[in-house]
Formats: structure tokens, sequence, C-alpha cells
């Protein structure tokens, strides 16, 4: 798994949705760093990254136009297309980081373009914003902690229930598969001796 | 003509985003995610500013759709801003994580006041 990760992630273009954590920053700065030659590789990128954000934006406006949010009204729109997107980045991440060895455009085009271009930040806080000055300051307060919790608790779920999925899947190739013939087996063989003794 | 502003918008704000990020990751390190702090308070304040002049009838549906939906919408983030904060939490850092919630939703919202507030001054 950590060869893995460190693969996907010495990747010298890498999208913003890199892991940022303090134990990975280490290892990937050298790759980043100014001896890697940054033209040959990064005109692709950021074209996918350019694609990907115009689709992601597309289906948002889209979105938009399906659900339209009325004046004052809360933004449930733009809460589910966040929600949504929070909740495929985090199986996405965590499936490209720990089991999938992608295409180095993958995590571009999708996560960094379709992800990033499809939930917005700036929409969410100018409602917050515009609910508040229309005087519905309490929709602009419940939607304003509702979306982090929402999206919060999308990316923990999804990125958790994808690998305890992967873990499974992982037990059932290697010794979890073992167990339950095991007890299968071991009850059929002795249905089968109780009912040849009858 | 709608879904062409609203693409091209998104085309030039994801990328910008991406570079930016890039940019400042090399510049302040990986351990806090300073690349999408700034996109996300930048795009609050040009949506804010932007939305500000439509309703003073300074700014035209289509400057809208690509500035404000496309532009804005692509070089801002939820999704990458919730994952980034995930990964702190994960990786030992939840004060950081915490932080960067607090922060980003503090300055994104002043932000956006902060161009309607301009917006205002300007075409009020």
């Amino acid at each position: 798994m950590e060869a893995r990760r460190s693969r996907a992630v010495n990747e010298p273009v890498d999208p913003d949705v890199d892991p940022v954590g303090p134990g990975e920053g280490g290892e990937r700065d050298p790759g980043a760093g100014p001896p890697a030659p940054p033209a040959r590789g990064e005109a692709p990128v950021v074209a996918a990254v350019a694609l990907g954000g115009a689709l992601g934006a597309a289906a948002r406006y889209g979105a938009s136009l399906l659900w339209p949010t009325p004046d004052g009204a809360f933004p449930w729109t733009t809460l589910a297309v966040n929600a949504a997107g929070c909740a495929v980045i985090g199986a996405f991440m965590v499936l490209l980081s720990e089991e999938w060895s992608a295409h180095r455009l993958v995590r571009p085009f999708f996560g960094t373009g379709v992800l990033g271009g499809f939930t917005t930040f700036s929409t969410y806080a100018v409602d917050v914003r515009q609910l508040a000055d229309a005087g519905a300051g309490r929709t602009a307060l419940a939607y304003l902690g509702l979306t982090p919790l929402v999206a919060l608790a999308a990316v923990w779920t999804t990125a958790v229930a994808t690998r305890r999925a992967l873990a499974r899947g992982r037990s059932a190739r290697t010794g979890g598969g073992a167990d339950g013939d095991g007890d299968g087996t071991g009850a059929g063989a002795r249905d089968g001796e109780g009912e040849a003794g009858t | 003509m709608n879904w062409l502003l609203v693409l091209l918008g998104g085309a030039l704000g994801a990328p910008l985003r991406y570079l930016t990020d890039r940019a400042l990751r090399r510049r302040f390190g990986p351990h806090f995610p300073w690349g999408t702090f700034a996109v996300n308070v930048a795009g609050c304040l040009a949506l804010g500013l932007l939305t500000g002049a439509a309703a003073a009838g300074a700014a035209s549906s289509d400057l809208r759709l690509f500035v404000g939906t496309g532009l804005c919408g692509a070089l801002t983030t939820y999704s990458t801003f919730s994952y980034e904060t995930l990964r702190l939490t994960e990786e030992g850092a939840p004060l950081l994580g915490a932080a960067n919630v607090a922060g980003t939703l503090a300055a994104g919202i002043a932000a956006a006041f902060a161009g309607a507030a301009a917006a205002g001054a300007l075409w009020g």
C-alpha cells in the first residue's frame, strides 16, 4: 500500500488534491524541486484540468437550471452539488492512492478538474452573504453551518467506506475467504453425516 | 451560448486553481493547503464583487455566467477543501484541519462581504 501511494504521490505534476499531511510532503518535494524539467509533462496536465473544470462547471450549471433556487430560499441545489462532489472525491482519492494505478492524467482530469469545477466555495460564501443581506439571517446561518458539516461528513464517510470495502476485498482474496469456506463445509459435512445416518 | 460561457469560464478557473496551488505549495510547503485556501478566498472576493456589480446593473448576465458560474465556480472548490481537511485530520494534525475549516470559512465569508462592499462603493 505504501509503495502504491508513494508512486502516485511522487508524480512531478500533482493536482491540488494531493495529500497535505505532514508525513507525506517530504518524500514528494524532491520530485517537484527545481531539477525536474517542468515543461515536459506540464501542458497535458493543465489541459486535463481545464477540460475537467469545464465539464464540472457545466454540470453544476445544469443542476442550477434543473433545480433553481428562488431568491431568499435555502440553496439546496448548491448544497447538494457540494455534498455530492465531496462524497465522490472521498471514494476517488482512496481508490486512486490505495488500489488503482491509474493513468497520470486521471487525477488531474477528474479530481482537480471535474470535481473541483463541479463543487464551489465562492457561490456558497456569496449566497450566505446575500441571504444575510436579504434579511434571511436564520437561513444564512443554517446554510453557513450545514454545508461544511455535510461536506466533511460526506468525504469522511465515503473515504472510510471505500477503505473498508477494499480491505474486505483483500481479505476475501487471501485469508478471509478460507474462513468462510471452512464454516460452510463444516456445517454441510455435519448435516450430510446426519442425513446419511438416518 | 450560455453553456459555452460556463464551459470557457470553467476551463480557465480550474487550471488557475491548479497552478496557484502548485506555486504556493512550492513556496510554503505541503503542510497546510495554502493553495486551496488562497483560491477559495480570492474567488469569494471576485464573486462578491461581481454579484454586487450585477445588483447595481453594472454586470451583464453573460459576464455573470462566464466569470461567476464558470470562472469563480471552478476556481473555488469544496471537494478539495473537504478532502484536504480530512487528510490533515487523518495524518495526525486535527488542529490544522480545524484551522483550515475555520480559517477558510471566516476568510471566504469576509471576502464575499468585502467584494460586495467594494462593488457598492464603485457602482452603488
